[in-house]
């Protein structure tokens, strides 16, 4: 038994030793960088650095991400309970095969339909003028931080909608007969029987999106360059403008925080549990 | 409003948000020219597409470039996930919740950060711009894809055909590649197809890791449509989306229900 061991680690460790060398060790060089003043030693300065320049940046991107969440959970919620609750067979087929366009679509691909469609003469505005709904005059480009919102939504709510739609499917279904007997409106039993039931699937999806917004960069800096943008973007800058280490990794180290501080609110969820 | 017209005015809407921004793309890569006040393009044609897809065009050498890391990813991280797919699924190993977590790191944590520190690394070995560089940043971003998929087809291998091939003399290393490997071979299949997408759209690692000589597709598209260039953007954008679209129609034909179920298991 013992070999047996031996040999599952030999056979493992070529696959581990990836992920430490390429992954785990740069990850701790960047954590070090980041408390390192530049001619060595321990220093706070990096983080003063960053929070004088990009404390608004660092707030932006928790808006953006946080109301992207939001977003992608509400639709999320609305399309999985359409499925399993549509009494209209012919809609909930056409919900089924328009919901998950975007799912296989790659960032830069969706960053750049984005860029085209949102623009002040993007396709969505030219619709809005062509309906009578706005004047060519009125229309406004929403390549800023409402664009990444945009974009982040419509990237990721397929992924989350195919996650809470299948858990929600695979419930019991005697208990949702029984409340629609009972005469409990659609929207009661989506909110008080299904999304009960499927929340931590929703969680677990919600929080692997939310990582993923936090490591995008190509959407940031297509839809939205300019300040206020996200701290992706600012450390890239850092990087390739300045060679500014120091400051790129306070960043970095700032969005390693956010993202361990929301993985901890579930963890300490599900523990209660 | 009766209830198949307030049905049909959010569907309708939802297509115009789920279609409307592939439908601009799609546009812009048929334009010619488009400009303001025009609603849609002034005039189509293939200009741009024989701009982009002619011989040694930078588009073409990028598509090389993009496939070629992209097979190198899929050959790099198969030789490493196939054993440890396997050793997970089938021996006894100490941690093992611990080492297969240890393969999600890489997608758990924000990316650039990281990244920047691998190409600071990377640049003092003399990785940095070349092909092996970026191919060992895609390996270890699509290992997760292609350990846990690799464990899942193992283990979903019936264990009596191993035990029936050792009954009849066979060795471990034969049973392996005539029984284990064979069967497990459609997810293996799916795996290699996830880290083969991943490695040809991604975006942050080549950014850092591939300048400035390694240009794939997604950084020629980046660089297009910075540079307002929209057609030549759109062009290599669809270029990007066939894989996609392919793999999303084929995918269960690899990916089955039995090895699904074992993911992450």
């Amino acid at each position: 038994m013992q070999d047996r061991g031996r040999l599952g680690m030999a056979l493992v460790a070529p696959a581990l030793a990836a992920v430490l060398v390429l992954f785990v060790y740069p990850l701790g060089y960047s954590l070090v960088t980041a408390f390192e003043a530049k001619g060595g030693g321990f220093t706070l300065g990096n983080f003063a650095k960053a929070f004088e320049f990009y404390s608004v940046d660092i707030g932006f991107t928790l808006v953006i991400i946080g109301l992207s969440t939001l977003l992608i959970a509400l639709a999320s919620i609305a399309i999985g309970g359409y499925l399993v609750l549509g009494e209209n067979p012919r809609a909930v087929a056409l919900l089924r095969w328009l919901y998950r366009w975007p799912l296989f679509i790659p960032f830069v691909v969706a960053a750049q339909c984005m860029r085209s469609f949102l623009a002040k003469n993007g396709l969505m505005n030219n619709t809005f003028v062509a309906l009578g709904l706005l004047e060519v005059d009125q229309t406004t480009g929403f390549l800023d931080w409402r664009g990444i919102v945009i974009t982040f939504v419509w990237k990721q709510t397929p992924f989350v909608a195919l996650l809470v739609a299948g858990a929600m499917a695979s419930l019991d279904r005697s208990t949702i007969e029984a409340a629609r007997n009972l005469g409990a409106s659609r929207q009661r039993i989506l909110f008080e029987i299904l999304v009960p039931q499927v929340m931590p699937t929703l969680v677990v999806g919600l929080i692997l999106s939310f990582v993923t917004m936090m490591s995008v960069l190509s959407v940031p800096l297509m839809i939205s360059g300019e300040s206020p943008t996200m701290m992706t973007v600012d450390m890239a800058f850092r990087i390739n403008n300045y060679g500014d280490y120091g400051t790129a990794n306070a960043l970095g180290f700032i969005s390693y925080l956010l993202t361990a501080s929301c993985a901890w609110v579930y963890l300490r969820r599900a523990v209660r549990q | 409003m009766t209830a198949w017209a307030t049905r049909g005015v959010i569907l309708g809407l939802l297509a115009f948000i789920v279609l409307g921004p592939l439908a601009n793309l799609v546009l812009w890569a048929a334009a010619e020219q488009w400009y303001f006040p025009h609603k849609l393009p002034v005039s189509y044609g293939t200009k741009f597409w024989e701009q982009v897809f002619k011989p040694r065009g930078d588009a073409l050498v990028s598509l090389m470039t993009s496939i070629w890391i992209a097979l190198s990813t899929v050959a790099t991280c198969l030789a490493l996930a196939i054993p440890a797919g396997y050793a997970l699924a089938r021996l006894k190993l100490p941690w093992r919740t611990a080492i297969l977590l240890a393969f999600l790191l890489p997608q758990a944590f924000p990316s650039v950060a990281v990244y920047i520190n691998v190409a600071r690394i990377f640049y003092d070995l003399k990785l940095n711009g070349t092909m092996i560089g970026v191919i060992l940043v895609h390996t270890v971003h699509g290992l997760v894809f292609a350990v846990w998929i690799t464990a899942a087809a193992f283990a979903a291998v019936d264990r009596d055909l191993e035990l029936a091939a050792r009954n009849l003399g066979g060795s471990a290393l034969r049973t392996f590649f005539t029984v284990s490997l064979p069967l497990a071979a459609p997810g293996i299949m799916a795996s290699a197809i996830f880290v083969f997408l991943e490695s040809l759209d991604e975006f942050t690692g080549t950014f850092f890791v591939g300048v400035p000589d390694i240009i794939t597709l997604p950084l020629l598209m980046f660089t297009a449509s910075i540079a307002g260039n929209y057609q030549i953007a759109a062009i290599t954008a669809l270029v990007l989306l066939v894989p996609s679209v392919v793999f999303m129609l084929v995918i269960e034909r690899f990916l089955k229900a039995d090895v699904l179920s074992k993911i992450g298991a």
